[in-house]
């Protein structure tokens, strides 16, 4: 491989450095060695033909189910962190419920290690609140982020505990990760399928009421005020959990939160049928919390998009509606539905989408990357805005094939995935 | 072959109101079938249909086997009992093995909602939904409305009230359609525990209270109340339930004008009905049952791809 990259004829955009202009970036040794204006290909250096694309900062998801080790018939760290990088990522965050739990540092270096030998996006772990994620004892905060954790989260699971939650709210913050919450009142969610509304009442599909995640999103935020914490609320569903983050951010409550491309695309409307591609937790809701959750995205009151990619084996979607598990992939879309459906009604510009996507998560996650200046890690996804392509499962690189969105056609792709200065995805063109 | 009714008879929601009176129409001569010595015609003679039961059921079981042997089907039971399904075997699995017999019908009874929709989108036989968890029981609507019929003549602008536990209810979901279909007006009744949130999406008058319910109502369909509902904490105790939404001669006495009682079985007597009513002489809760085999064989015969105009003519040597 060459030691040099030089990314030509591309638009620069890096809304970290309010950089929206054509121009070319040189890579060399790893970093961001020049950007801007017209660079010269000095020797053995690569040239990568950006016409017609964003060159920007790598996009990071701070939110995926690689499920290794436990489920490596699903999906493993080498087929996640591939279509990851397909999917324009350069890092993704990897939740711990996994079998066993990713709860201590040996289970956190386990993931490190696999990702190294991946060479795909790169792999931050999340680490476990409890042991277990049975929601009882703390789990070695301090040992797993000395092994590499970013963040911890009891994810697939809420945690109940009130009194839980303080305490990893507290604990963390001689480590400076964000405690990310599941947010799900679960005797209220219990049993649930769907969203609780029109729909599932007249599917006879058990609900879950949108306070289910709301009173849980006020604990969290009150709780995050008591004790300062970094509380990071992960898959918003709701235009109430909406308007309790502004009020929280409002009052300088150290509060972020997430949002899924289908969270931002789809109602409830997509179980019709007893479509269990469809089946999510938190589930689908209506139109309005639809249009809410994109304008808090717009207005950052979300901070960031993530896709939850929940990789499962066709058999188990292929079943009742009530006994299918929750969950659809999503590394390999996310761009695409964000490009279509909230860049391409104007409710964001290509400047806020790669702000969302990339330095966003990496300022709240305090990750590498999220910005092209010069020295920074090259970490950079080129993407092409107008490129239309239609969703096919069976060309997925994950091994999931858990899709609402198959034979959609979409804008937008990633045509070059840049980690560390090595291109580890390029689009055959 | 697509018959009057589609592919298969999944709900009462999907079906346009013509097709609906149909079944009801279709029915009619079929009654008759029921009260001869041989009962018997040959409509389905060589057709193979699988009763594939899993939940426990009698009635609905029943009134399908009877049917299906007055119209000469030649019928398989499956009960989930005894079956591969206890032996951990998928829907899907089950599915692909009876397209394999090449047979030409299901009945399908399930715990799950849209297991019968699950099992009509992947075979190309016909299916009959006879429940699905707590979506619809098409035929009990049906023999429902067939029954108001009888009494009503038109079920246009009647009023009829669906009590008690209609949020687990596929009987309650059946009925609300199949009667807003057929013009009737539709109010439900119950603690607003055992309601769906959002049935003021449903078009239908909701009662909080059954005094109010009796006094609107020209007929009241009684839902069993499941005693389960009681440990899961939907309602304090079943004896609560009977002295505040239970159907007593003593309420129905101060109603202004006689009320026809229906209930789909089994009755919990003393609970959601007291005895005197459900024996008293405005019940048609036997009729619903004597309708029910009727209903089933208009069903059948048109799945099948009966002619309705022919049922008449169907009937005819055994």
């Amino acid at each position: 491989m060459a030691r040099r990259l030089l990314l030509k004829g591309g638009t620069l955009l890096d809304p970290s450095r309010r950089l929206d202009a054509r121009g070319d970036l040189l890579i060399a040794e790893g970093t961001v060695a020049q950007l801007g204006g017209s660079i010269d290909a000095g020797d053995s250096t690569e040239i990568l033909d950006c016409a017609g694309c964003y060159v920007s900062p790598g996009f990071i998801d701070v939110h995926c189910h690689l499920r290794e080790p436990g489920r490596e018939d699903v999906e493993t760290i080498a087929t996640g962190a591939r279509a990851a990088a397909a999917g324009g990522f350069t890092a993704v965050c990897a939740m711990p419920n996994t079998e066993p739990v990713t709860d201590n540092q040996a289970a956190v270096g386990f993931i490190i290690r696999q990702a190294l030998r991946a060479g795909a996006a790169r792999v931050y772990p999340i680490g476990a609140i409890s042991v277990g994620q049975r929601g009882e004892a703390l789990a070695e905060f301090g040992e797993m982020v000395g092994a590499g954790a970013v963040a911890v989260s009891d994810d697939g699971r809420p945690v109940a505990s009130a009194h839980l939650m303080r305490t990893a709210l507290e604990y963390a913050q001689a480590f400076t990760i964000p405690v990310i919450d599941h947010c799900e009142e679960p005797t209220l969610a219990k049993g649930g399928a769907m969203n609780e509304g029109v729909v599932s009442a007249r599917l006879g599909l058990p609900g879950i009421p949108t306070e289910a995640e709301e009173i849980m999103v006020i604990r969290d935020i009150l709780l995050a005020r008591r004790t300062g914490g970094h509380v990071h609320l992960a898959h918003m569903s709701t235009r109430g959990s909406v308007e309790l983050i502004r009020w929280g951010k409002e009052r300088g409550i150290r509060v972020t939160a997430e949002v899924t491309p289908h969270h931002l695309t789809l109602t409830e409307d997509a179980c019709e049928g007893y479509d269990t591609h469809a089946k999510m937790n938190p589930p689908l809701r209506t139109a309005e919390d639809v249009a809410a959750l994109g304008e808090a995205l717009r207005d950052g009151t979300i901070d960031l998009v993530a896709t939850d990619h929940a990789p499962h084996h066709y058999d188990a979607k292929e079943r009742e509606f009530t006994d299918a598990p929750f969950g659809i992939i999503g590394l390999e879309t996310a761009l695409a539905l964000v490009v279509t459906e909230l860049v391409g009604p104007g409710i964001i510009d290509f400047a806020t989408l790669v702000d969302r996507m990339s330095c966003r998560p990496a300022s709240l996650f305090h990750l590498p990357g999220g910005t092209l200046a010069e020295g920074s890690v090259a970490d950079v996804t080129v993407f092409d805005p107008a490129r239309t392509w239609k969703v096919d499962p069976s060309a997925f690189l994950s091994k999931g094939r858990n899709t609402p969105y198959a034979g959609r056609t979409l804008t937008g792709r990633a045509i070059y995935t840049i980690v560390g200065g090595h291109v580890v995805y390029r689009l055959d063109r | 072959m697509t018959s009057a009714l589609g592919k298969d008879l999944l709900g009462l929601e999907p079906l346009t109101t013509e097709q609906i009176q149909l079944v009801l129409d279709t029915a009619e001569p079929f009654k008759e079938i029921s009260e001869r010595a041989i009962k018997k015609v040959p409509a389905l003679r060589g057709q193979t249909i699988v009763n594939l039961f899993f939940e426990a059921s009698t009635r609905t079981r029943i009134s399908f086997e009877f049917a299906e042997k007055r119209l000469s089907a030649d019928t398989v039971n499956v009960a989930s009992s005894g079956s591969s399904v206890q032996k951990g075997e998928t829907l899907v699995d089950t599915a692909r093995n009876l397209e394999a017999m090449r047979i030409d019908m299901v009945v399908i009874r399930h715990g799950a909602s849209g297991a019968a929709r699950f099992l009509a989108d992947r075979i190309e036989s016909s299916v009959i939904n006879a429940g699905d968890g707590t979506h619809e029981h098409p035929t009990q609507g049906l023999l429902d409305l067939l029954t108001l019929r009888d009494h009503f003549g038109v079920l246009t602008g009647r009023r009829v009230c669906i009590v008690g536990d209609v949020l687990h209810s596929r009987v309650a979901r059946s009925n609300i359609w199949g009667l807003k279909k057929m013009g009737a007006e539709v109010a439900v009744c119950g603690p607003r525990s055992l309601l769906p949130w959002a049935i003021g999406e449903f078009g239908v008058t909701v009662f909080s209270r059954v005094e109010e319910a009796i006094e609107w109502a020209e007929a009241l369909n009684i839902l069993r109340l499941q005693l389960e509902r009681m440990t899961a904490g939907y309602i304090p105790s079943l004896r609560e339930y009977n002295r505040v939404f239970g159907v007593t001669r003593e309420r129905l006495a101060r109603a202004p004008r006689d009320v026809l009682i229906l209930h789909p079985g089994p009755m919990n007597r003393g609970v959601e009905i007291d005895s005197d009513v459900a024996d008293g002489p405005h019940s048609v809760i036997l009729n619903q049952v004597t309708n029910g085999v009727a209903i089933r064989m208009a069903v059948l015969y048109l799945l099948a791809g009966g002619r309705p105009e022919l049922a008449e003519a169907a009937k005819g040597g055994a």
